[in-house]
């Protein structure tokens, strides 16, 4: 029987939900000029949900309904930063919806309940969890890439989303019906009790290698990364930004959930399908680095290429990912939230720059920057010399660690292909920046921060976060160890 | 008689028919529907046979979600559709193509 108890855990989440719900009908019912109110208040919703998050966090890991949810220190930094990066890109979004006459509420509401998705998905401790949590965000997630609703590409990504989403769901969903069949369970940790203790696999590696597939569709990692650039180059950049960043938070959730606590740990000798689930993470990294820094070297779109960046980040996440222990799934952590931060920066910067009837997404647009407008040019400089790992940005510590929990899970050479894609990265950041600093404007072209002053200062906070940060990264290092200490 | 593999088996068909019929389907993307509601049906195929071979209700339970997500998932598929054949007067697979790269 569920108790006080559990409903007590369950407080940040069942709190949003219903704030969803209120948000959704106020909003039905406001006056065209009051639609404001929904905006402030969304952002409200956010940060309070994140204060319930921190301060009713039990001292060590509890779970509730009979163990269908955690809520332990993973859960905690996953969404307290999935919390506030969306309040982030609430204030990003605003002047965008409003330039284009996109609905306001509709977006509010469907990214406040993706949000929900995204903690049921981070604290999920069974199979049906993890399959309810993550549906709740892509189902959000597939209506508001199509949110424009007049343009043909938004249509097009969205349909492109869809049917890639959803076979990368039913491709998990087999793999699940597998581990089942082997193991009797739903519950994943009387699943990694079972591999533990049985001899016969056969069934669990078919079911992993399935259970892999999904993962791999939902993080972007390559060869399952078709989907990212057109949806990001197709998707209204208010929603960009949101699944470029706080969606890769529950990606990197969801494949600790499944592979570590759900098929086996490799902390302190290998258990379960551990070694097995490395090697294949292995392969998807490296692939991730190689198509993702290749194609990016000839992308005209700004977009685009930051979607090609995405995938060469997923294969750094993963390469931290492989260690499989607590010092690899900390650094791999500690990339997924420097990575949303800086990715929720570079499109914002995007959105920023960008008014109704012109869209500053092709990489010429943005020539001249530094003659029009210094300040933005120095923030988007910050934000590529994060994303490329230049010292002493925030980018480069993340890249630091995974780099070296791949070589102390004596995998040497995936930190070896992550220094050389490194350093291919580096020549698509850099002739941004070059665009930026060195290049005349364009004959006719006016490209200004003509965004509202909240969006211009929350982007500034965020960019200059990123060289802060670069200084400060010890305590959310910290943080992010203790998580995976208990 | 009827035994577990054989289900496994009738799954494991209804699964592949799904993903050829999403990969070589270039003609329409109502077949892709099809395809993708075909596959949850062979995973719950899977779910209620174990589940019934094992005692255990829990994967009756999960193929209940499932089904109810699996009707969410197709509504809002639908709608994407009606979009795109606003927008583009097409739901030909192989004309979705103006983005590349």
């Amino acid at each position: 029987m569920p108790s006080i108890n559990d409903i007590l855990i369950l407080l940040p989440e069942i709190y949003l939900v219903v704030a969803a719900c209120v948000l959704l009908l106020l909003d039905a019912y406001l006056k065209p000029g009051q639609k404001g109110a929904v905006h402030w208040l969304s952002i409200l919703v956010l940060l309070v949900g994140a204060y319930l998050v921190v301060s009713g966090q039990p001292a060590s890991s509890v779970s509730a309904f009979g163990g269908m949810f955690i809520r332990d220190g993973v859960s905690e930094v996953l969404k307290v930063f999935s919390l506030l990066i969306t309040a982030m890109i609430f204030v990003y979004a605003r002047p965008y919806l409003k330039e284009r006459a996109i609905p306001f509420g509709e977006f509010y509401t469907l990214t406040l309940f993706a949000t929900v998705g995204i903690m049921f998905l981070v604290s999920a401790g069974s199979l049906v969890t993890v399959y309810l949590g993550l549906e709740l965000l892509t189902l959000s997630s597939y209506a508001l890439v199509a949110l424009n609703r007049d343009s043909s590409l938004s249509s097009e990504a969205a349909i492109k989303y869809f049917v890639l989403g959803a076979l990368a769901s039913g491709m998990l969903l087999y793999g699940m019906s597998m581990v089942y069949g082997a193991t009797h369970s739903l519950d994943l940790h009387t699943i990694h009790a079972a591999i533990v203790g049985t001899e016969w696999k056969t069934l669990l590696l078919f079911g992993l290698v399935f259970m892999i597939t999904g993962i791999g569709f939902k993080l972007g990692a390559a060869p399952f990364h078709m989907w990212i650039p057109d949806v990001y180059q197709g998707s209204p950049t208010a929603v960009t930004v949101f699944i470029g960043s706080a969606q890769k938070l529950a990606a990197f959730g969801m494949a600790y959930r499944l592979l570590s606590t759900g098929m086996g740990d490799a902390a302190g000798g290998a258990t379960g399908l551990a070694p097995q689930w490395q090697l294949m993470l292995a392969v998807l990294a490296v692939l991730s680095l190689a198509i993702g820094n290749l194609v990016a070297l000839v992308q005209t779109n700004l977009k685009r290429l930051l979607a090609y960046s995405t995938i060469s980040h997923m294969g750094y996440l993963l390469v931290g990912f492989v260690n499989g222990g607590p010092d690899g799934y900390s650094a791999s952590m500690f990339y997924a939230v420097s990575y949303a931060l800086t990715s929720a920066a570079a499109f914002g910067m995007i959105i920023v720059l960008s008014r109704s009837g012109f869209e500053c997404e092709e990489i010429d647009d943005l020539k001249g920057l530094n003659q029009r407008s210094p300040w933005f040019a120095f923030l988007m400089l910050l934000v590529m010399f994060s994303l490329a790992g230049v010292p002493p940005l925030f980018g480069f510590y993340g890249k630091l660690l995974v780099l070296k929990a791949a070589v102390e899970a004596g995998m040497l050479w995936l930190a070896l292909v992550g220094a050389v894609a490194a350093i291919i990265g580096l020549y698509y950041y850099l002739r941004v920046v070059k665009v930026m600093y060195f290049d005349a404007p364009a004959e006719g072209t006016d490209v200004r921060a003509t965004a509202d002053a909240p969006a211009r200062w929350v982007l500034s906070i965020n960019a200059l976060a990123l060289l802060v940060l670069g200084f400060t990264w010890s305590p959310l290092l910290a943080w992010c160890q203790k998580a995976f200490a208990g | 008689m009827i035994t577990l593999s054989h289900y496994i088996v009738l799954g494991a068909i209804l699964f592949c028919i799904a993903v050829a019929g999403l990969f070589i389907n270039r003609k329409n993307v109502i077949v892709l529907l099809m395809a993708i509601e075909l596959m949850l049906l062979a995973v719950n195929t899977n779910f209620v046979a174990f589940s019934r071979f094992f005692g255990d209700v829990g994967g009756q339970v999960f193929v209940f979600f499932i089904l109810t997500v699996a009707a969410a998932e197709s509504a809002i598929g639908l709608a994407i559709l009606v979009l795109l054949f606003r927008n583009r007067s097409t739901i030909n697979v192989a004309e979705i193509d103006s983005m590349k790269g």
